[in-house]
């Protein structure tokens, strides 16, 4: 085996370049220092622990590292964490963190079996929030195209697509219906 | 006409659409993956990978690497060879493994050097920083040029690249061919895919107290075969407790994966620290245990003027890559339904395995079986098409009758029930296929549109013994047969139920909720509220793990024959204390009741808290505690003869599928467009509907990917042109259509409750049927798919040069 002997100088090659990005993450603020070459994907999930942020392809395909930005979904894997600065993330603890307590969507997936081994889910979950926000009512071809995004590759994705009908029947409103709390509209 | 109903026990819990109870803690983002698992003192690995197809290796110059803060240590193949054993090995001994290449590069994308430091980032500035080597070898890529004698060798030891040859004949080949009026022949290559799980593989490990390795890793059944990686490191199989860990989906590609927990055992090893290498995605695309199959087909079928088949006649080479492994075992699978639902006892399958200067194959849903299925349903659909027979009537007339079951096939493995009739009309049942072919004809003339309609079955057999693995060889090295799977339930001392299971079984199917459904179904709790935990390999009880869609049926054995066990010592104490005979008791909704008089009765808790605390009140000599244990064996396996004109018993729970699509394809663009796509399909007595049809559909998209997207493509020249997502198509959700799905249910009379295996079905047929109805659209241009993936421009070319030659 080759071990190495540390140099004493350090190399500034080798991520040594740090900034403080501060922003909110699920509804708290955040001051960190961080590499400034640290991907947002990395930052959520080894330095704030949110490991519901899944890495399934990084470089930006597969969709799994979907969080919101201000609302809007963006893969963390292709943005640095210093890019985040000054806004807000979410991720799918926003929803609900307890799963005793899950949140309208949450339980729609349940309800639904949109999910099997659970690794795009909250992916799904986060863009189901975000494009069922204005309370439009889609159809499920149009599920399907704003889905389209995130890879799954276990459900072939009809439940994924039945999750988000319903969540938003429930989110509307109607017999059983529940309202997204958390968002507060 | 209308499939009789099958008569079947009444359950409460079984065959209700239920919650999952894995579910609630996906949903909160807890799934407790791999990459999640942080330890105190944890290094990371990233990996060197080979730029090179077939190259021996002159030097890697390491200074500069272990220059880098944060680097710990860079591990090459010298060090592999002088600390390892070669990796587990499925195949002949003369092709040998390591985690890192030893001396030479067989593939792009083999791992060259391993390097090890405080973070991933900077693992990855230490590979950055490598500088390695190569002396380029001559280069393998055709499989059949492979075989050929003055090709370059991978393995020297081995002496050739042919990895092993065998030819099977059950039946007169020649007669049944001279017998038929007809022999249709045809060239078929089956392309290269994989699971491609969105969860690549991954492996924590940890030199531990007394000197014992722990590995966490999402592989899937080392309960099993933890000590070959142990043998692997060198190290007593004692000293190595290997931890489950979920597992973001598999599909084949995460069973009994080695390389990566191998490699990450190695390196906490050397290091003496906890080490974490997770794959990234170029990782696993080309370095992945599992590719999938990729076979070259030349095949004969015999019919006669009405339609029955005769005999087929199959001679394929299959491109293995530079090593066996798992692979070995996906023509043995093929063999479980080789005939498939027909009649026809005359079949001649001879294989060669080739090695080339490419990944390894392993497994992928339905294990060989998927492709075998294809070949026969294409041979199928161009006997009826020549034959002018419409393809749901060829296939019916050469159906397996209800009457013929347990129906012993030519080979010997044994179907244990079905109806395929009740399939097929239930499937036709489903779809108005008059109006789509009247609806064909009037785009084909109105509109100039090209619609075309697939209809194919397929066998789905299920519960795999392990003799498939090995009976090609004449003397194999470890004729394994048992194939097992345990459970343990436990009643703690207020009545709650706590439920061990002794593999790594989750990957997205639902090992949690088919076993709490099985205690419920016994024990009236409700499944929700019954903890599941996993054994890790130094307390497992026997295991397989998940995989040959085994696991629905072999864990409800175990849990149900865990729970007589503890119903019976339940009662025992009841009777006791009730002072009734034994036999006038029975446990119901949780309760021992005297029959008859349910008034009389004792609550799970009471009978827990004499269990645990009152030994004074147990029957004498009763040991204290509820907890019971069951290892239940395959239930249905037999010996291969010596001379393998009988390949024994070996997967006989078998369910069965039809499906039928409609599809429009663009001649111009080669694009395609399901209008409609029903899928019917038989896996016994079902325990949660709602799963079923979600692992159909799953199955079903993958079949797809197989059929029309996905391609681990290597260049003539051995580079491999696949190496992200935006090479690798797997389908989106724009890709996959609606299925409308059905069910029939023929229950297995070898089985607890009747349950068959589900969890391949679906990827078993799609590849036949969309070949199918792409045939069928582009008719009038002779289109025949004869390669999977059929691309749009294959279908382009194929239009473009049918008009050219008209």
């Amino acid at each position: 085996m080759t071990t190495s002997e540390h140099s004493t100088d350090l190399d500034t090659r080798y991520g040594s370049d740090t900034r403080t990005v501060t922003l909110r993450v699920n509804g708290r603020g955040v001051t960190r220092e961080v590499a400034t070459r640290t991907t947002l994907a990395d930052f959520l999930r080894d330095d704030l622990d949110l490991v519901s942020v899944h890495l399934g392809c990084e470089h930006g395909v597969c969709g799994c590292c979907t969080v919101l930005l201000d609302g809007g979904s963006v893969r963390s894997c292709l943005m640095l964490a210093v890019q985040a600065g000054g806004q807000e993330v979410e991720t799918v603890e926003s929803l609900s963190p307890d799963q005793d307590r899950l949140h309208p969507i949450q339980q729609a997936f349940a309800e639904e079996q949109g999910l099997q081994c659970g690794f795009c889910t909250p992916a799904m979950a986060l863009r189901a929030r975000e494009i069922l926000a204005d309370g439009k009512e889609w159809t499920d071809e149009e599920v399907r195209q704003e889905i389209s995004g995130i890879l799954c590759r276990c459900t072939g994705y009809q439940n994924i697509i039945n999750a988000v009908q319903n969540a938003g029947r429930k989110l509307r409103g109607g017999p059983g219906a529940a309202r997204d709390e958390t968002k507060g509209s | 006409m209308a499939a009789p109903d099958i008569e079947k026990p009444r359950y409460k819990y079984i065959g209700a659409d239920r919650k999952r109870v894995e579910d609630p803690r996906l949903l909160v983002g807890r799934g407790g993956f791999i990459a999640d698992l942080k330890m105190q003192g944890l290094l990371h690995a990233a990996i060197l990978r080979s730029p090179a197809p077939h190259a021996r290796i002159v030097s890697i110059d390491t200074s500069e690497a272990l220059q880098i803060p944060g680097v710990v240590a860079v591990l090459t193949g010298e060090d592999v060879k002088a600390h390892m054993n070669p990796c587990m090995n499925f195949g002949p001994p003369t092709i040998a493994q390591y985690p890192i290449a030893v001396d030479k590069v067989r593939y792009v994308g083999e791992a060259v050097a391993a390097v090890v430091a405080e973070s991933r980032y900077t693992a990855e500035d230490g590979v950055e920083a490598l500088v390695a080597e190569f002396e380029d070898l001559p280069v393998v890529t055709d499989p059949r040029k492979a075989l050929e004698p003055e090709s370059a060798l991978l393995h020297d030891d081995h002496g050739s690249n042919l990895g092993y040859e065998r030819t099977f004949e059950f039946g007169d080949i020649s007669r049944a061919l001279s017998d038929a009026d007809l022999v249709v022949e045809d060239t078929l290559h089956w392309g290269r895919s994989a699971g491609m799980p969105m969860e690549t593989s991954g492996a924590t490990a940890r030199p531990g107290l007394n000197g014992v390795l722990e590995i966490h890793c999402n592989s899937l059944n080392f309960s099993y075969l933890q000590f070959l990686v142990a043998n692997a490191l060198k190290i007593p199989s004692n000293k190595l407790t290997m931890q489950p860990v979920p597992a973001g989906g598999s599909f084949g590609s995460k069973f009994t994966a080695h390389k990566v927990p191998t490699l990450a055992g190695f390196l906490a090893l050397r290091t003496g620290r906890p080490v974490s290498y997770v794959e990234d995605r170029l990782d696993h695309l080309m370095n992945s245990d599992h590719h999938g199959s990729d076979r070259y087909y030349e095949a004969k079928m015999g019919v006669t003027a009405d339609g029955m088949i005769t005999g087929l006649d199959i001679d394929v080479v299959d491109d293995y890559g530079a090593y066996l492994q798992f692979g070995v075992g996906t023509h043995g699978n093929a063999f479980s339904q080789a005939v498939g639902p027909y009649t026809f006892r005359d079949l001649k399958y001879r294989l060669r395995a080739a090695l080339t200067n490419k990944c390894q194959q392993g497994a992928y849903r339905g294990f060989g079986s998927e492709v075998h299925n294809w070949v026969l349903e294409r041979m199928v659909d161009k006997a009826a098409a020549e034959l002018g027979l419409e393809p749901e009537e060829i296939r019916r007339r050469n159906f397996i009758q209800q009457d013929q079951f347990p129906y012993k096939i030519p080979g010997g493995n044994i179907y244990d029930s079905g109806n395929y009739p009740a399939v097929l009309d239930k499937a036709l049942g489903m779809i108005d296929l008059e109006y789509w072919r009247t609806e064909q004809q009037r785009l084909r003339e109105q509109e100039g549109r090209y619609i075309g309609i697939g209809l194919a079955t397929t066998q789905e057999r299920s519960v795999f013994s392990s003799t498939e693995f090995w009976f090609w060889f004449d003397e194999p090295a470890f004729p394994i047969t048992s194939s097992p799977e345990s459970a343990t339930i436990t009643i703690d001392p207020t009545g709650q139920f706590q439920l061990q299971l002794h593999c790594q079984s989750m990957w997205g199917n639902s090992p949690e909720t088919v076993s709490t459904t099985v205690v419920a179904e016994e024990f009236g709790v409700e499944p929700e509220s019954v903890n599941v935990s996993y054994a890790d390999t130094a307390h497992a009880l026997p295991g397989t793990g998940p995989g040959g869609s085994r696991y629905t049926v072999m864990v409800a054995g175990a849990v149900r024959g865990a729970g007589r066990k503890l119903k019976k010592k339940l009662i025992d104490i009841a009777a006791h204390t009730l002072e009734v005979a034994a036999e006038d008791l029975e446990l119901v909704d949780a309760r021992v009741q005297v029959k008859g008089a349910p008034e009389k009765s004792l609550g799970l808790p009471e009978l827990a808290a004499s269990a645990y605390f009152f030994a004074l009140n147990l029957p004498p000599s009763m040991e204290s505690g509820l907890e019971e244990s069951y290892t239940y064996d395959h239930p249905y396996t037999t010996l291969p003869s010596p001379d393998r004109t009988d390949l024994g018993v070996f997967y006989p729970i078998v369910g069965h599928a039809c499906h039928i699509a409609v599809l429009e394809v663009d001649p111009d663009t080669g694009q395609t467009a399901f209008h409609d796509y029903v899928a019917v399909h038989d896996a016994g007595t079902v325990v949660n509907p709602k799963s079923l049809d979600g692992h159909v559909t799953g199955g079903a998209a993958q079949g797809l990917g197989s059929t029309l997207y996905e391609e681990l493509a290597y260049d003539a020249d051995g580079q491999f042109t696949s190496s992200t997502f935006m090479d690798y198509l797997v389908p989106t959700a724009n890709e996959v259509p609606p299925f409308r799905i059905g069910h029939v249910e023929t229950p297995s009379p070898y089985t607890e409750y009747g349950i068959k295996g589900g969890g391949e079905g679906g990827r078993l047929v799609t590849p036949s049927v969309v070949s199918a109805a792409i045939d069928d659209a582009l008719r009038e241009y002779g289109m025949r798919v004869r390669e999977l993936p059929v691309k749009p421009a294959d279908i382009v070319e194929a239009v473009q040069g049918a008009m050219a030659r008209s």
